[in-house]
């Protein structure tokens, strides 16, 4: 282990030579090292000082010798940096924290103290009327913070440059936070490799959980802060992609890992509210994940997906039994379900059939307008301007909670000492259609039917002349997406209670819109699962948690895109098949031993 | 038009194809005919409709006037169909799935020869199974047939010029066809590479697939071809074997642009260029 990172600076000392990037901030790299391991204990210690005098600061950071609310996430970001820090010392044991980077990861985590250390800072004195409300503490830790990314930013670069030219102040901060590719992981027992994707998941829930319950948006912020850097540096240091190269060995114990992570979550929730979020999100998350499939796998543009939401949605609705419901019959849960797909498959294949002619742009267009037709129809169907079947504005409200095997939904029940509020039940109960949808994403994805697709979206016209009808797969990825979208719609109209038209609009403030549907997909990865799962999650989460900013959420999400296209087009997930671009380098070609995805399952099994 | 071919069977007949765009008419009336076993190079200056008149056989253009027929049954102008019928084709300007993988190109080339949907990939029904794997080393084979085994994991867009051609070859193949269009293969390669497709061509060719191919390289269709058609202005001018067709001074006045006996004379050329122009200026729109 300890070779592998002198082997790393070693590499890179070399690659230095031949180009010489020098530091931000010029200075002997032992001192940097020095500097950067100070400046985190520091901060790290800070935080065990009070911040300020009064409790009014949510939190509570004005007790001596106990770390809370903002300063946790100092004392975390602390400890890690001076860990990779430390890692960058060649020291036994640490080697394994940075198998790609070294000291990108480490000035990224320093940036992360400083920035949560001085928003802490920052929001104490806005929100308290000046710099007097900080006790020593913060000084103490926002001092450390500052001599460590001071030391950071004194590091050498990870990686030469590629051309020789010398870039400007900005390509070089740029270039000294980037990191060059980690080498193969050795090779761990399978047990072991299977208790390294546990324990990243359980990680991963933890974070996950923690960013959904906390409690006010300063904290939230923070949390964002932390996770922002923190999840970059890990990506820098290497160990995002030998995990995944770990996952893509692993598919099925990873599949079985996160949903069982994934069930985990409600019973790390006491609180209702929270929950609710959290089923909000899978409900967001299942209808990108559909989505995926007519815009990432058929790469058709549809603007108007959050209708087949709705239509899912109204038809269960107006099968539940509600007493607003025009038609006035319970069918049981099974059977709303199928109604609801079925009525969205339906809708899927009539609007379908005549726009699929078109491409492109033109269908874009042309599928906006058909959500906006629905969203308008449902508002006209009120007895006046229409039959009366929705209810026109008002919706169709009381929709009663569902009763599955003797199990109602609706009220809160013990489950092995914790209990579980109606919406961890109906988080639960999402988390099976989300189940499905993966499953049926993944097995379409790879099969003839999805090679088919992904033929049409990179070339229509050389897909037809390979002998693939394009009108009828495209009808088939169209009418597949709005069924999914149909199922998750069945579930959304219990957990909400009621539903009315204006939840299904273009572009709106509450997530599971049209607008919010893509830019899931497109934010977390095109034609991938877990892109558009974090996608969605991301885009729930924030706004959820950040009602102060309703407002300028729109503004800030058009802002949050633009820069996502700018600095990372592929996505936070790159699709595997981008993944492949490693080809370019030749680096895989020697030691590549798994000819196909499922081969190499079977291989590893096999040997295992 | 009056050569005597050896063949037994035709698998290919188009009769009077036309194509019109607005007043220029790309493709005026040709007739073709390929035998099984036969290699067929299409030549002819650049304009002179070789790449649209591949369009009309292959149904990505509906031809104005004149019927294709393949082993005796006229195709639809559908591409899909065409290419069920049994015609694959490659293109002048590479056409790969940029994103996909090599085996995945090859597979989708096989579409129209597998039959699993996709209820049969959502339950992963007893059939399904056996029809990937089969289908996989169906896809394999081609790649080791072409050369491109060892790259089958390589992201198409990543393969070099030539395997590029190749790749699109493979996958035309996949589709098993009995005719195999080929729009210019050795365009872009070097020396070696050309000779390397002309074995490549013989090979298919061996594989029983008649070959209908579009070249400028005079060396490569003097190899390959046994019978050889030359389109200029969109008309069949001469046809015949290689040797013939070479020495026809026409062509070589066509390729040359030197006046010949019973040339369009100045005004028709001009009527054709104003015709030209129009469809240009009116046309640029749907054109792709
Ligand atoms: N879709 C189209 N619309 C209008 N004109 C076209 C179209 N396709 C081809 N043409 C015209 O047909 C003529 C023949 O082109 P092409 O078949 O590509 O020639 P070749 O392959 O022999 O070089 C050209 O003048 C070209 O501009
Ligand atoms: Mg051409």
């Amino acid at each position: 282990m300890t070779t592998k990172t002198t082997n790393a600076t070693a590499t890179d000392t070399t690659k230095s030579a031949a180009t010489a990037p020098t530091p931000i901030i010029p200075m002997p790299p032992a001192a940097a090292r020095a500097a950067a391991v100070t400046g985190s204990v520091v901060a790290l210690v800070g935080t065990f000082l009070a911040w300020t005098w009064t409790e009014e600061f949510p939190g509570n950071l004005t007790v001596t010798g106990y770390p809370g609310g903002l300063q946790v996430l100092t004392l975390i970001s602390g400890a890690l940096t001076a860990l990779f820090a430390l890692s960058g010392y060649g020291i036994r044991g640490l080697g394994w924290l940075t198998p790609g980077g070294t000291n990108s990861p480490t000035r990224l985590l320093a940036l992360g103290v400083l920035g949560t250390t001085g928003y802490a800072m920052g929001a104490i004195s806005s929100e308290l009327g000046g710099l007097v409300n900080l006790e020593p503490g913060a000084w103490v830790s926002g001092i450390g913070a500052l001599l460590a990314v001071i030391g950071a930013l004194g590091l050498p670069a990870d990686q030469g440059y590629d051309r020789d030219e010398s870039p400007n102040l900005w390509g070089r901060i740029r270039h000294s936070l980037s990191a060059p590719e980690p080498g193969r992981a050795k090779e761990l027992p399978s047990w072991a490799e299977i208790l390294i994707i546990a324990a990243g998941f359980g990680i991963g829930l933890y974070v996950f959980s923690y960013g959904i319950s906390t409690e006010y948006s300063e904290l939230f912020i923070g949390f964002l802060i932390t996770a922002g850097f923190g999840f970059t540096a890990i990506m820098r240091a290497g160990l995002i992609k030998q995990l995944s190269t770990l996952t893509a060995k692993h598919r099925n114990v990873t599949m079985a890992a996160a949903f069982v992570a994934a069930i985990c979550f409600p019973f790390t929730q006491s609180n209702d509210q929270y929950a609710l979020i959290g089923a909000n999100i899978l409900i967001f998350a299942t209808v990108a994940l559909g989505l995926n499939v007519v815009v990432g796998l058929a790469g058709l543009l549809d603007l108007g997906y959050v209708a087949f939401l709705g239509v899912g949605a109204y038809a269960a609705a107006l099968v539940s039994g509600s007493p607003q419901s025009t038609i006035g019959v319970q069918f049981p849960f099974w059977a709303a379900v199928l109604t609801g797909a079925a009525a969205s498959l339906i809708f899927g294949v009539v609007i379908g059939a005549p726009t699929l002619r078109l491409r492109g742009d033109y269908l874009a267009i042309v599928t906006l307008g058909f959500g906006e037709i629905f969203r308008i129809t449902m508002n006209n169907l009120n007895g006046n301007s229409g039959p009366d079947v929705t209810n026109g504005s008002n919706g169709i409200p009381n929709i009663p909670d569902l009763e599955l095997f003797g199990f109602n939904l609706g009220l809160p029940h013990n489950v092995l000492g914790t209990e579980l509020t109606r919406s961890g039940n109906y988080y639960l109960l999402m988390l099976l259609f989300t189940a499905i949808v993966v499953l049926v994403f993944r097995r379409s994805a790879e099969s003839r039917i999805g090679r088919a697709w992904v033929a049409i979206r990179e070339d229509e016209t050389a897909a037809t002349a390979m002998g693939i009808n394009g009108f009828r797969l495209k009808l088939l990825a169209f009418a597949l997406g709005a069924a999914l979208a149909g199922l998750a719609g069945t579930v959304q109209a219990h957990v909400s209670y009621s539903i009315t038209p204006e939840q299904y609009q273009f572009a709106g403030s509450v997530p599971p819109n049209s607008a919010f549907l893509l830019a899931a997909v497109i934010l977390g990865g095109m034609g991938t699962i877990s892109g558009p799962l974090i996608g969605a999650a991301l885009l729930y989460l924030i706004p959820a948690k950040l009602q102060f900013m309703q407002e300028y959420q729109l503004l800030l999400f058009g802002f949050a895109l633009m820069l996502l296209m700018r600095f990372r087009p592929e996505g936070l997930v790159a699709d595997r098949r981008k993944q492949l671009e490693f080809h370019e380098t030749g680096q895989l070609d020697v030691p590549e031993d798994k000819p196909l995805p499922e081969g190499a399952t079977g291989v590893a099994k096999a040997g295992a | 038009m009056t050569t005597t071919t050896t063949t037994t069977t035709t698998v290919l007949d188009a009769s009077g194809v036309t194509m019109r765009f607005g007043g220029l008419t790309a493709v005026r009336s040709v007739d073709l005919t390929v035998g099984s076993g036969e290699i067929v190079g299409l030549i002819g200056p650049n304009g002179a409709g070789k790449t649209t008149f591949f369009n009309c056989l292959t149904g990505l253009y509906i031809p104005t006037e004149g019927t294709v027929t393949y082993k005796g049954t006229v195709l639809p102008p559908k591409p899909h169909l065409v290419t069920q019928a049994g015609i694959a084709r490659t293109f002048q300007n590479i056409r790969l799935f940029a994103n996909m993988t090599v085996l995945e190109n090859v597979l989708v080339g096989r579409h129209t020869r597998t039959k699993e949907g996709l209820w049969s990939a959502l339950l992963r029904l007893p059939g399904f199974k056996k029809a990937e794997e089969e289908s996989r080393d169906r896809a394999m084979e081609l790649l080791e047939f072409t050369g491109l085994a060892a790259k089958a994991d390589h992201l198409a867009r990543n393969l070099p010029y030539g395997e590029q051609r190749k790749l699109e070859i493979a996958r035309a193949l996949a589709s098993e066809p009995g005719l195999l269009l080929l729009d210019e293969p050795t365009a872009g390669m070097n020396p070696q590479e050309t000779r390397a497709t002309e074995e490549l061509v013989f090979a298919i060719r061996d594989k029983g697939i008649a070959v209908l191919v579009i070249e400028h390289d005079i060396r490569f269709i003097m190899n390959l071809c046994d019978r050889v058609a030359v389109l200029v202005q969109g008309e069949k001018l001469v046809e015949g074997p290689a040797e013939v067709v070479q020495a026809d001074e026409r062509v070589i006045a066509a390729y040359l642009g030197t006046p010949f006996e019973g040339a369009p004379g100045k005004e028709e050329l001009a009527e054709v260029e104003a015709a030209e122009a129009e469809a240009h200026s009116t046309t640029e729109g749907d054109a792709k």
